[in-house]
């Protein structure tokens, strides 16, 4: 799938980065935690977040994503439109919430990126 | 500041506290300077994350620091020396999951103790030294094989 075909299936609106579509989507996550991103995620996925400010960008730019897909029509402000265009980032944004977005990718056949916790007490907050 | 010696690329940054809309800006600015110089992409990612976590860190928590990279043919070594509160219990600090940040530090994404477990993670030699009121000194580094 490429980001074109995505724009399609999530109804994306493209704040940034509309030269990029033609790249594929290989693997996907879902985090509003930026340290989850980067501690999980993979060179080339996809971000879904509802978290959308500076360090949206940066955690982009560091992970080597594909691109962000703002989730629940939240609209980036200008800072944050700048500087993905400036790092190379697309930047798109969906009306579906999270948990719709994520099961139109996932149900369309892109794979999570981030591992499957064999101890699931080992990360929790305290 | 920069320093070319015939075998090591050296050079320094410093980070400011608080400073969170320019938070990213040295991981940043490092990550793009060792693509230039043709380092391998994993190696950068790994460094990249570690520097990124460190400058967040020192974003969040600490007044100032300074970043010391150095580069041989054979390693990338990172130094984040901060002036800051210092940790009172590093093996507690090291803990994934364990974490002091306030809410204006997770709605940024970051402060859920994943910070040092992770940049420990992407680094093949770790060293942490903290001393509570003076602050804390982080050493990392990556090998080039």
């Amino acid at each position: 799938m490429l980001l074109s075909d995505l724009q399609g299936l999530l109804m994306c609106e493209v704040f940034s980065g509309e030269e990029h579509l033609d790249r594929p989507v290989i693997y996907g996550c879902a985090s509003d935690l930026m340290s989850d991103v980067l501690a999980f995620s993979r060179s080339g996925a996809l971000l879904l977040t509802g978290l959308v400010n500076v360090q949206t960008v940066q955690t982009a730019y560091i992970a080597e994503l594909t691109a962000i897909v703002v989730v629940r029509g939240k609209k980036p402000d200008m800072t944050v439109q700048a500087l993905a265009l400036e790092k190379g980032i697309p930047l798109l944004g969906t009306p579906y919430s999270m948990y719709e977005a994520c099961g139109i990718l996932y149900r369309a056949g892109i794979p999570p990126t981030m591992e499957r916790s064999t101890d699931p007490g080992s990360t929790g907050s305290k | 500041m920069k320093r070319v010696t015939e075998k090591t690329f050296s050079q320094s940054f410093s980070i400011v506290g608080r400073e969170f809309f320019d938070a990213g800006k040295v991981s940043t600015e490092i990550k793009t300077m060792l693509k230039e110089l043709g380092v391998d992409a994993g190696i950068i990612r790994r460094i990249a994350i570690a520097m990124y976590e460190a400058e967040m860190n020192v974003v969040m928590y600490a007044t100032e620091a300074t970043v010391t990279l150095e580069l041989s043919p054979k390693a990338i070594r990172i130094v984040v020396d901060d002036r800051g509160p210092g940790i009172p219990d590093v093996e507690l600090a090291m803990q994934e999951g364990y974490s002091t940040a306030t809410t204006e530090m997770r709605e940024m994404g970051f402060g859920a103790g994943m910070g040092l477990p992770n940049i420990k993670k992407n680094a093949d030699h770790f060293r942490i030294d903290s001393v509570v009121g003076k602050g804390t000194r982080l050493e990392i580094s990556i090998s080039m094989n």
